[in-house]
């Protein structure tokens, strides 16, 4: 369910994991590296991992939360690590429903919730030569 | 007992590694914790941080066992 992964991510191949014919509604979120954070310039951002098995255990549990709350079909979710450019896609998030609201509902549910439960952390590197470690953005 | 601790992200960089075999007599993680932070000047507060053994997050009151590999995870930024 989740792929942990140092090179690029590719959403028509993630995407063709979440065929069902009961399915109607696809909702996908892809989260990408932009140029400004908080008014600073961003040139890159280095992404670190825990073990992956770590990560996939907590992946897992918010998979399950997702579950017990919309009803949805399957879900698929890919995280880059290593180095990443501006515009290039750090996380792609995919979910099938029967209907679109558990879809929007689902999807947004994982993101939010991964945001502070995965065990992934972003370096950001800016124009001026320096970079810090973020915590939880928006 | 001897424990395998792992730091990621700012924490490695505090600590300047990402694993170390302890020795310890740590009740608990956050004993644990405390004790490393106490040793080699970890800022980092406890509870904006989770901690992991072998692999599954657990309460800072768990008690690691011989043999375990018990991870701290500064506050994370996923997404």
């Amino acid at each position: 369910m989740l792929q942990l992964t140092n090179s690029p991510i590719d959403p028509a191949a993630l995407r063709q994991q979440l065929v069902d014919t009961s399915s109607g509604a696809l909702v996908t979120f892809e989260g990408t590296v932009r140029d400004i954070n908080n008014r600073r310039d961003v040139t890159s951002l280095e992404y670190e991992a825990a073990e992956p098995e770590l990560a996939e255990n907590e992946f897992a549990a918010i998979a399950e939360e997702v579950r017990r709350r919309f009803q949805i079909i399957d879900l698929r979710c890919a995280h880059r690590t290593g180095t990443l450019k501006v515009g290039d896609l750090a996380v792609w998030i995919g979910v099938i429903a029967e209907h679109r609201a558990d879809a929007f509902d689902a999807c947004r549910y994982i993101i939010d919730e991964l945001k502070h439960r995965l065990p992934i952390w972003k370096k950001e590197h800016y124009a001026d030569g320096t970079s810090k470690w973020l915590m939880v953005d928006g | 007992m001897n424990l395998s601790v792992s730091y990621y992200a700012m924490l490695r960089e505090q600590r300047g590694l990402s694993n170390e075999a302890v020795e310890t007599d740590a009740a608990t993680a956050g004993d644990l914790y405390v004790e490393l932070a106490r040793e080699h000047g970890l800022t980092l507060k406890q509870e904006h941080m989770r901690v992991s053994i072998n692999n599954r997050m657990v309460n800072w009151d768990e008690q690691p066992n011989d043999g375990d590999t018990v991870a701290f995870l500064p506050p994370m930024s996923g997404g």
